[in-house]
């Protein structure tokens, strides 16, 4: 495993900008923004313009990196460590606990518990809980 | 205002997004796994940024969801969300809990994982391809669990 570094002040202001585009989504277009959400609507035989409206925000999310290698000269630091077969496990099973469970990080973690809902909270805990026994095991057990 | 705007202030919001996780260091699966190690308390290795970092997000949304809401309805849209539901369901549950396995697996959930295609990650092409297929199965199931929950109640009635 790659040890990275406690960085307090870096993740809060990063954190106070994702909220801001929750809140900018919000403002907009009444939009609470899980990205799960956004991306599984992204999946439908019939667009329309709220379709248009989720593309052009993945856009900007796909965009980001590439905005900072253009100012920087620079990608964002990276270690991916699972392989292609793992990777692919996890996918499947985050997009399909992300429908089911009709939220993400973003949209129960961030959103939901900022207006306070309790099913978000609920969630979160959830996803917290089985998140941490899966290091758990893979890290300290298996 | 005109909707000439609508997308390009999506497109400003995913921006911005992307780039608080990056800021946050969220694009880097190490840090996130390194966060959900709680064993690494006891040796040193515990990244607590995570937490920070939902602090951060929290505490603006928080105001600015309030903030917005004075307004009366959103800029392009007519009304904003009703407050959220109190009621809770297995489904919520299994679902956070099978997403909590997979974000544990592989330190990836969908925004890091879509900022991360625009790094030319082919883990990440991998991870969003495979979370794009696992989203379409459980829409599919939704609707057959939900087929089946009104034929029952419509053979009760």
């Amino acid at each position: 495993m790659t040890a990275t570094e406690f960085t307090p002040l870096a993740s809060t202001l990063g954190g106070a900008l994702i909220g801001l585009a929750g809140v900018m989504l919000f403002l907009s277009h009444g939009r609470i923004a899980g990205v799960s959400g956004i991306a599984s609507g992204l999946l439908t035989t019939r667009p329309d313009a709220a379709w248009s409206g989720r593309l052009a925000f993945v856009l900007g999310l796909v965009a980001a990196p590439l905005l900072l290698l253009a100012l920087t000269g620079a990608l964002p630091a990276q270690t991916i460590a699972a392989g292609p077969a793992l990777l692919a496990l996890a996918g499947l099973l985050v997009g399909f606990g992300a429908v089911l469970g009709n939220g993400c990080t973003s949209g129960h973690g961030v959103c939901g518990l900022a207006r306070l809902s309790p099913r978000s909270l609920a969630a979160t805990l959830a996803f917290m809980a089985t998140g941490f026994a899966t290091v758990f095991l893979m890290r300290h057990v298996l | 205002m005109s909707p000439t705007f609508s997308l390009p202030a999506q497109f400003a919001a995913g921006l911005i997004f992307g780039l608080g996780l990056i800021l946050a260091g969220m694009a880097d699966p190490a840090k996130v796994l390194n966060f959900l190690d709680l064993g690494g308390i006891a040796t040193g290795q515990w990244d607590p940024s995570l937490a920070f970092v939902m602090v951060g997000a929290i505490g603006v949304a928080f105001l600015g969801f309030r903030l917005a809401a004075r307004r009366g309805r959103p800029v392009f849209a007519a009304a904003f969300p009703a407050p959220p539901a109190p009621r809770l369901e297995g489904r919520l549950l299994a679902g956070a809990a099978l997403f909590g396995i997979g974000w544990g697996l592989a330190g990836f959930c969908p925004g890091p994982a879509l900022v991360s295609l625009g790094t030319g990650s082919t883990g990440a092409v991998v991870f969003v391809a495979a979370m794009l297929l696992g989203m379409v199965g459980a829409t599919w199931l939704s609707g057959r669990l939900r087929a089946t929950r009104t034929q029952t109640e419509g053979a009760k009635a």
